[in-house]
């Protein structure tokens, strides 16, 4: 049976990663390519490549570092931000990516999950979507969850679905940074309606919150987080022991 | 020197990245010539099967590699330049394959239990038939070992060349190997340690 996934996520803004602390035997946690590196031999499942530049020379910058990390991680890598038109996926793709991450480029123009699973695969495109309760109903939030755009999330995660994209990763941005926990309930409707993979983001605060989706959400295929593995509040091999003596199936 | 095959198909990065790691020289190319002159040929291939076993065809590739095959030359097929070493493909219509190993690629829902995710993906352990000797690929690895499949098509009606199988709710064809042609349906190049095992293997052969 195949494994439950534990993937960390990595920003990445003028060739560094945003956030980290100093683990033990690392010699720059600020360097993409030894935070990626450690993560992978770590037992990390997968990583996740996360592009905030805004200039030119950033992207530039980044599209040199994904090609570094790449070249010395064996593990699947999607790489997201800055994703607008097939040729940002031409470009990450080229330097090393397996699956490209979209999120406001498919909002945008919802057509390029649509053309990106014709051209690469379903496998290839993954929609990232940042949701929010208002007035209790699921909704599709922009700019990095600030802008409402009116759109029921459900019925977008359905609608790229039927496009073509190969997996979902659901952000909750009622549950991120709170620590407390992941967004079961949004995580169920999304599970209910949907049979490509669900990755889970927003709120894993510790170990048992790992425990806790995968127990009560068999459906949800794996776990993404941040800042608990980059400051060090969770590691990765330690949660997968305890994944493990749950009865959850890992690669260890 | 190894010659990953490059016929238009899919991203050749990683894997070329990979035999940098274990200490192999390879070159990505579209030039028979060199595959002519080459060691080991690797076929991978991401994608559609129809357009992908078309594109090698106008290349005149399939050829070139059929022809060193029969030579005796080893060749490894990954994903789905492993399903190109079939009879036959199933995927969107019915698609003639290179027909080094017998059987046919056929969609994995019906083999899989009810209400498991297609595509497979992820990682999943691989399982050595208990009545057949191990593969030699194999040399460095334990079954149960983790690797990383994604793949909505498998090999059936191949027996005879499975080296391994995974569990997903059935059994799936997780390699095949006869005489010098060897396939894996999963992804060497991003199976961490144990796919590096196995590269290591095949180049060493």
């Amino acid at each position: 049976m195949i494994t439950k996934r534990i993937i960390p996520c990595l920003d990445v803004r003028d060739g560094r990663v945003v956030k980290g602390v100093n683990f033990q035997g690392l010699s720059d946690v600020s360097s993409p390519v030894d935070l990626g590196k450690f993560y992978s031999d770590n037992g990390a499942d997968e990583l996740v490549f996360y592009d905030i530049t805004a200039s030119v020379e950033g992207r530039g910058l980044f599209t040199h570092i994904l090609q570094e990390v790449a070249s010395q991680i064996f593990i699947p890598l999607t790489v997201g931000g800055g994703i607008h038109t097939l040729e940002d996926f031409d470009r990450v793709l080229k330097c090393g990516a397996d699956k490209v991450s979209v999120n406001s480029g498919a909002i945008k123009n919802p057509n390029l999950v649509l053309e990106g699973a014709k051209k690469y695969g379903n496998q290839c495109v993954v929609l990232s979507v940042d949701v929010k309760r208002v007035d209790g109903k699921f909704m599709v939030f922009a700019k990095g969850g600030r802008e409402n755009t009116g759109m029921e999330a459900l019925s977008w995660i359905k609608r790229c679905e039927k496009m073509g994209a190969g997996e979902i990763v659901v952000n909750s941005i009622d549950t991120d940074g709170v620590k407390k926990g992941f967004d079961l309930e949004m995580l169920q409707a999304v599970c209910d309606i949907v049979s490509v993979p669900v990755i889970a983001s927003g709120g894993a605060g510790c170990v048992e919150d790992f425990v806790t989706l995968f127990k009560t959400l068999p459906r949800v295929d794996a776990g993404l987080a941040a800042s608990i593995f980059h400051f060090g509040e969770v590691d990765i091999p330690g949660l997968k022991k305890k994944l493990a003596e749950n009865q959850i199936i890992v690669r260890r | 020197m190894i010659a990953i095959v490059d016929y238009g198909v899919g991203n050749l990065f990683s894997l070329k990245s990979s035999f940098g790691v274990i200490g192999a020289e390879v070159q990505v190319t579209g030039d028979g010539e060199v595959i002519r002159s080459s060691e080991k040929i690797i076929l991978p291939g991401v994608g559609a099967f129809e357009d992908a076993i078309a594109k090698l065809r106008k290349t005149g590739l399939d050829k070139v590699i059929l022809e060193e095959v029969e030579k005796g030359k080893p060749l490894l097929g990954i994903c789905l330049g492993m399903q190109m070493l079939f009879q036959k493909s199933y995927e969107y219509g019915e698609h003639e394959g290179l027909g080094l190993i017998e059987g046919s690629i056929k969609p994995i829902a019906p083999i899989i239990e009810e209400g498991l995710k297609v595509p497979h993906i992820g990682w999943n352990a691989l399982v050595f038939p208990k009545e057949k000797e191990k593969s030699i690929l194999y040399r460095y690895v334990k079954g149960g070992e983790f690797v990383y499949f994604v793949h909505s098509y498998a090999g059936v009606g191949c027996s005879d060349t499975v080296s391994a199988t995974a569990e997903y709710g059935g059994s799936l064809t997780a390699s095949v190997e006869k005489e010098n042609v060897y396939g894996t349906q999963f992804h060497p190049e991003k199976s961490g340690e144990v796919g590096l095992k196995i590269l290591k293997a095949f180049c060493e052969l």
